[in-house]
């Protein structure tokens, strides 16, 4: 089946963190001064303004921060999908990343419900991380 | 105050606003020229008099072209709203300074005709369908609700009347009357935010003159003081739905403005709040301190920003919400009227408005008090 969803639009600064996502890893910049992690991808720290950072593996898990459900139709892959929720995840390491829930189950969606990562490969070369409430 | 000289040294003497809606048969440079026109004839004065311009949304070269402007001092800014505030503060300073001594400032948009989307183009968040200016707002709201108990329909309160002001304004885009229930019922774009909570893409243009009070003093109209004003930014969450609804910035500001403008939020006797979708209204009032944070929802019910009920009447104009989305320009337009006095409808005049201010949440935080008297 053909993915119709937007693809990751790589750059030079994103590529490694969608590369990670191929091999089921989730990885953020650290900023080696400081030891802090920022997003999205950058070409220097926010912290130190230099290039002293790495990139460097997240949990994964974290909590819904928040969430909203899209009613519109912006994208036609997510055409079918209305309304669609998207959520707030802010993981464990400080990082907030916006993106989708799957198995959710019969559970509610709430701020706050714990959350891991789980990866979807979207096409063979771009798998996109996703989120299941934790066990 | 050792770091704020400019009290009253500017004013706004004149301005100008196009229709609101579709043109097609005209262009963001075709309204902008026109509600300069309309700015120019309102102050009193000749384009010949123009020696500075700032624009927003509009191509530069091709506005001073067209426009036939050729002056020593032009600056383009870019089509975020928040510009409106930058470009008026901008000029202040540029008169302060005797770099310009009549600036236009001018606003056109297109962008209902030219089909203008916010949402659904490329952007680091696309993959997971999550875009757009209100879906952001929308997920703001959300922490908001959650951690203060507000809800949906404490936005209807806003809604309702900024749409009760635009039925007394001939102007506005929207002129029937809604319920708190049409809000609630109106559909979802992106829950919480229904469609009622959001701005109205139009085409149109709006121009205001600006220039010191000296020189206002003897002119066509009477003049507007910008009394005072200031300015915060934080870019720090750019890139994401900002968690702390730019409070401390909004504080900031508020620790100052009242100083720079020597009035008191009790001089204050209406507001213009920048309100591109409506919880962007709490968080302006909650950081401007007209309450306290997570109280906004209750500030708002019962019509406290409704013209005739409430103590502060806010975008007596119908704002972004009922009049049209002119990014802060039509709103600041409107602020000159009410002040100036028997300019809007009498069922729409802030009785004895002396001072009014106006009141921007975004990453740029900022805020302007207008006075009719120095």
């Amino acid at each position: 089946m053909t993915y119709t969803k937007p693809l990751p639009e790589e750059d030079k600064w994103s590529g490694p963190f969608f590369e990670a996502a191929r091999d089921n890893r989730l990885v953020a910049q650290r900023c080696s001064a400081t030891g802090r992690f920022f997003f999205p991808p950058a070409p220097v720290s926010p912290y130190t303004r230099d290039k002293n950072w790495s990139w460097d593996q997240l949990s994964g898990k974290g909590k819904i921060a928040s969430y909203v459900v899209m009613y519109q139709k912006y994208f036609a892959g997510f055409g079918d999908e209305v309304p669609y929720p998207v959520i707030e995840v802010e993981l464990d390491e400080g990082v907030r990343l916006l993106s989708n829930i799957v198995d959710l189950g019969d559970q509610e969606l709430k701020v706050g419900m714990p959350v891991e990562v789980v990866f979807h490969k979207a096409t063979d070369e771009f798998t996109i991380p996703l989120f299941r409430p934790a066990a | 105050m050792p770091d704020w000289n400019l009290r009253d040294k500017a004013c706004i003497v004149g301005v100008g606003s196009t229709d609101y809606g579709v043109f097609p048969e005209t262009d963001a440079v075709g309204l902008g020229v026109e509600a300069l026109r309309k700015a120019v004839d309102d102050a009193g004065i000749t384009f010949d008099d123009i020696d500075g311009v700032i624009l927003n949304r509009l191509p530069y070269d091709r506005f001073a072209e067209v426009a036939n402007l050729q002056t020593p001092y032009l600056l383009p800014t870019e089509a975020h709203g928040r510009f409106s505030a930058i470009a008026l503060m901008m000029a202040v300073e540029a008169l302060a300074t005797g770099r310009a001594k009549t600036i236009a400032l001018v606003y056109g948009n297109d962008g209902r005709s030219a089909k203008m989307k916010y949402g659904g183009g490329a952007g680091f968040w696309a993959p997971w369908g999550f875009t757009s200016p209100g879906a952001s707002h929308a997920m703001m709201f959300r922490r908001h609700m959650e951690r203060f108990g507000t809800t949906s329909e404490d936005l209807a309160h806003i809604a309702v009347a900024f749409r009760d002001h635009a039925t007394k304004n001939p102007a506005a885009v929207m002129q029937k009357p809604i319920s708190v229930e049409d809000h609630q019922n109106s559909r979802f774009v992106c829950d919480p935010l229904h469609l009622l909570d959001y701005c109205l893409i139009n085409d149109g243009g709006v121009a205001w003159i600006m220039t010191t009070a000296e020189r206002a003093k003897d002119m066509k109209q009477k003049p507007v003081y910008v009394s005072g004003y200031a300015r915060q930014d934080d870019f720090s969450q750019n890139s994401y739905p900002a968690d702390d609804f730019w409070y401390p910035a909004m504080q900031k500001v508020a620790s100052q403005i009242y100083d720079r403008a020597g009035v008191t939020r009790d001089d204050i006797d209406g507001l213009m709040i920048y309100d591109n979708f409506s919880p962007t209204v709490l968080f302006a009032l909650e950081g401007m301190g007209f309450c306290k944070q997570g109280e906004g929802g209750a500030f708002v019910r019962d019509g406290m920003l409704q013209l005739g009920k409430g103590r502060w009447p806010t975008n007596t104009s119908g704002g972004h919400l009922s009049e049209s989305y002119m990014q802060g320009w039509a709103l600041i337009a409107e602020g000159v009227r009410q002040l100036r006095g028997g300019q809007v409808p009498a069922n729409r005049q802030i009785p004895d408005a002396k001072a009014l201010q106006f009141l921007l949440a975004t990453p740029v935080s900022a805020s302007i008090i207008l006075r009719n008297e120095a």
